[in-house]
């Protein structure tokens, strides 16, 4: 246990016009789950990708020393000679391909015939599932990556690691997509990956899974390492991790407020969607919810409940297909045939998704920002580019994005700021009702403290704000009403002193129990 | 400061590409004793690339937002036969026929954008259906014959020019032709008001500005480069037509992808098509206008090019569409799409022209400038490639 594995000592990475690592050391011993927090842009990534060679040895000015020897690491393959894998936070499966393809993926079983490699499928496949039973997961290694969950998916990608001989695991975010469920149980499995001799590096956000899983956790801030906290000898809770990262005592989470909350401006009746593809797959049945002004209403529910879907169905018929139902703005019908069409009538969503549909990761923050509103800053089509500039500024400064200027490209911002600018964006469409799904993804303990704030701001204004989390703690703590989904229905709607996180869990279990057993679905 | 450093970056791919034509320009200039930069070859350039230059401006649009259209070819050739029936056949007239052609052009691009718009199929496979439905329809109208020639005004759009009516008022003989430098003149000045009227309209904002020095300066380089040009022109004919379409057409597109909302949506498509559809943005409606006036701008380069051939020909247009291409992706635009800029197609499809021009002119023949232009490409977008992944690690 107490053989030090790797050593990265005094490392230190320049990006043009920014230090992003200045004398950063990491100490991992051999068998323990170590994890590394730090805010969003800290540096926890970079240094990753200096230990896996993805910025190879004379990039950077430092030492790292693996098993006792001084290594330069030149590629990704060079660290994968000597037992060190990295999971990425976008996993780097390929979904057409099976299991047992992605699994030996450059690293395949193969014959040498002639200047061929060929491959030997059934050697492949035995292989593919001792690496399955390894982690537990019980699949055909001929399915496709694309018709199994994130989690699963997750799994494979340990496995695949598995295959290379791993000693050395970094898992960047691994939960960060992964539902409580699936979260817990890929925890499991890393506490069993301790058990065979692999060693794993952790970075994640989830402050309660670290301090459940971690043997030790080194904290990064502005690219320098503040600490390293041992289980068992300091004192291991979020609170203390949090004043470490942030440099200060949060005492609250979720920022305070008092509801001012008035009359219903919002309500969604008898909501049917289908699957797009599918036709005559119900995902939302008979959904009816509301919203008053003023206030912060949660949809809960785990993943593939149809939070996402009901939102985005509603936001201008973005998701689905022979919707019916009926909405009802101010007291008044509307409807929404498309998106524009909803952003006009004051309805704005912003996607789970800040990558995928998000964010146009090669233009600046300006034009992201005013994307969805050109009209008020134009003249007929005519684009007033100085009112541009001037709103893009205001935006930047009311929401702090912390960037070099609105001139930034929006790719280059750290997670935090890119979802700010997605929050810049949907302000400046100036929605009556604002849906954020997911807006704290992925992003640090500071900048979510920021969003909570900015969602309070927005309500004080007499804004509705609907709230699509995973995280039942935030929503626990935002929202003054929250509305629970379960396999494309609404199966409760809690208020006040009902809101808790078993009473949520309960609602749920209960009606999935109730489902399967009357097979009532569909 | 920091918006113009980063306009620089963002402009340094299409200032490289300037400086890559300065320098052919005097490469070519040395290499062919001058004679590359004689009036009648500096005229001649513009009137041999007139039409690949307003279909890399069509081209830029579909390149903006991921995609090509492979028919353009195929549509300059049918659009020429259409002229050529017309005219030689039936002895229309040739406002009728100019109109119908443009007509048709319009048509072809409801067609394309029906199939890829609508139906949603992959523009790469509906304009290859395109190129080769087009290119079957010129053979069947002109039953593989060249309609040759066609009426003297028609041929006039792409071989004639701004007669100089100064010199004409005044009754004097000038061998300098005095209306292009005229012309050229206040568009110098033009160039100069614009640029101060964005200087006070950025005062009034109270951004920082560029001084009026560096205002100066940069007017007196374009200014130049005007001058310099039309002054070559002005020894020879005058201004020909094409240049005023190219002229026109470009500083259109370039103020539609620059100021107008279209534009903004068109680069927002390129960049995420996604995010776009959510920021509120009517993808379809986007995706079709851009293949409707990427015909309409193929019939454009049809009747240039018909009117240059003098005929219809069966074989007129072919590759047309990869110089189109190549010259845009020379230009700094992004295979994947959101960047690119009309200033930069026109740059690339300018060092597509000089190339050949210049070659021709030293006596290299064409099978060996083929290979001379395949290799520029590549090098080209190599380098910017290259450039990128260094920048970014």
């Amino acid at each position: 246990m107490e053989k030090i594995l790797l050593e990265m000592q005094s490392i230190i990475k320049d990006f043009p016009g920014v230090r992003a690592l200045d004398n950063v050391n990491l100490q991992v011993r051999e068998g323990e789950v170590h994890a590394l927090v730090g805010e969003n842009g800290a540096g926890k990534s970079t240094l990753m990708n200096i230990l896996s060679g993805w910025y190879g040895y004379g990039t950077y000015e430092g030492k790292i020393i693996y098993d006792g020897k001084e290594c330069e690491f030149h590629s990704l393959s060079d660290s994968e000679k000597v037992g060190i894998v990295i999971i990425h936070q976008e996993l780097g499966l390929i979904p057409y391909l099976s299991i047992a393809e992605n699994m030996f993926l450059g690293n395949e079983t193969a014959r040498k015939v002639g200047l061929l490699k060929v491959i030997d499928w059934n050697e492949c496949h035995n292989k593919a599932i001792e690496m399955l039973n390894r982690v537990g997961l019980d699949e055909n290694p001929e399915t496709l990556i694309k018709d199994i969950g994130v989690g699963k998916q997750q799994m494979v990608e340990i496995a695949k690691a598995m295959a290379k001989n791993v000693r050395l695991l970094i898992l960047d975010e691994p939960t960060a997509s992964l539902n409580d469920q699936d979260s817990e149980h890929l925890l499991e499995l890393i506490r069993g990956l301790k058990e065979k001799g692999v060693t794993c590096i952790i970075i994640s956000h989830k402050l309660n899974e670290v301090e459940k899983i971690a043997d030790a956790i080194t904290i990064i801030r502005d690219g320098t390492t503040i600490e390293t906290l041992y289980k068992g000898i300091d004192e291991f809770t979020q609170a203390r991790v949090i004043k470490g990262m942030v440099g200060r005592e949060m005492k609250d989470r979720y920022p305070k407020r008092v509801p001012k909350i008035g009359e219903v401006c919002f309500e969604v009746k008898n909501w049917n969607v289908e699957h797009p593809l599918f036709e005559g797959k119900k995902i939302i049945e008979n959904a009816n919810f509301n919203v008053r002004k003023g206030e912060i209403v949660g949809f809960a529910g785990l993943m593939g409940s149809g939070r996402t879907e009901l939102a985005m169905s509603v936001f201008g018929k973005a998701y689905g297909k022979n919707i019916s139902g009926t909405i009802i703005k101010n007291g008044q019908e509307i409807v929404l045939g498309d998106i524009s069409d909803a952003i006009s009538k004051g309805i704005m969503y912003l996607t789970e998704d800040r990558k995928g549909s998000g964010l146009n990761a090669i233009d600046d923050i300006r034009h992201n920002i005013t994307i969805a509103n050109l009209q008020t800053i134009s003249n007929g089509r005519v684009i007033n580019q100085n009112e541009e500039i001037k709103v893009a500024e205001e935006y930047r400064d009311r929401l702090a994005i912390r960037s070099t200027g609105i001139w930034q490209t929006a790719g280059t911002l750290s997670g935090g700021n890119q979802q700010k600018v997605m929050l810049s964006r949907g302000l400046f469409a100036n929605p009556d009702v604002l849906i954020l799904d997911e807006p704290t993804r992925g992003i640090d303990v500071g900048s979510k403290y920021e969003i909570y704030s900015f969602m309070n701001k927005l309500v004080e204004e007499g804004k509705a704000v609907i709230f699509i989390s995973s995280e039942m703690p935030e929503l626990l703590g935002m929202c003054d009403r929250i509305f629970v989904l379960n396999e494309g229905h609404i199966i409760a709607e809690l208020t006040g002193d009902e809101i808790s996180q078993e009473n949520i869990m309960e609602k749920i279990l209960t009606d999935t129990r109730e489902r399967s057993e009357h097979g009532t679905d569909q | 400061m920091e918006q113009i450093n980063k306009s620089f970056k963002a402009n340094i791919r299409q200032y490289g590409m300037i400086i890559v034509m300065v320098v052919l320009v005097l490469f070519f200039y040395a290499t062919t004793g001058g004679k590359f930069v004689k009036p009648m070859n500096v005229y001649n350039i513009i009137m041999q690339n007139g039409y690949v230059l307003v279909l890399a401006i069509g081209m830029l649009l579909p390149i903006l937002i991921g995609t090509i259209d492979l028919s353009v070819g195929s549509v300059v050739a049918v659009i020429g036969s259409i002229a050529g029936i017309m005219m030689y056949r039936w002895g229309q007239p040739v406002w009728l026929a100019l109109i119908v052609c443009l007509l048709c052009g319009l048509i072809i691009g409801i067609w394309q954008g029906f199939w890829i718009a609508i139906v949603n199929l992959p523009p790469f496979i509906a304009t290859l259906g395109g190129m080769l439905i087009f290119r079957g329809i010129t053979l069947v109208l002109l039953q593989g014959k060249t309609l040759a020639p066609l009426p003297n005004s028609y041929v006039q759009i792409s071989s004639g020019y701004i007669p100089d009516y100064i010199s004409q008022i005044l009754g004097k003989e000038s061998k300098l032709n005095i209306t292009t430098m005229v012309i050229a003149a206040i568009l110098c000045f033009l160039v100069l008001l614009g640029e101060l009227r964005t200087r006070r309209q950025k005062l009034k904002y109270g951004f920082q500005a560029s001084g009026i020095g560096t205002i100066l300066f940069k007017v007196a380089l374009i200014s130049a480069a005007i001058l310099l040009v039309s002054w070559r022109l002005a020894l020879y004919k005058g201004i020909p037509f094409v240049l005023v379409i190219v002229g026109v057409l470009a500083i259109f597109y370039t103020f539609i992808l620059n100021n107008t909302t279209i534009g903004r949506h068109i680069y927002a498509l390129g960049g995420n098509a996604r995010a776009a559809e959510l920021s509120g943005i009517k993808v379809r409606n986007v995706r079709y206008g851009i293949f409707v006036n990427m015909a309409f701008m193929s019939a454009v380069a049809g009747i240039v090019f018909s009117s240059r051939l003098n005929s219809a020909s069966p074989l007129a247009g072919q590759n047309f569409e990869m110089d189109a291409i190549a010259s845009c992706y020379l230009g700094g635009a992004s295979a994947s799409g959101g960047i690119g800029t009309i200033m930069g197609a026109l740059v690339g499809g300018l060092i597509m022209g000089i190339l050949n021009n210049g070659m021709s002119l030293m006596g290299i023949s064409s099978d060996v400038q083929q290979i001379v232009k395949g290799l520029v490409v590549i090098f080209a977008v190599a380098s910017d490639i290259l450039s990128k992944t260094k920048s970014s690690k």
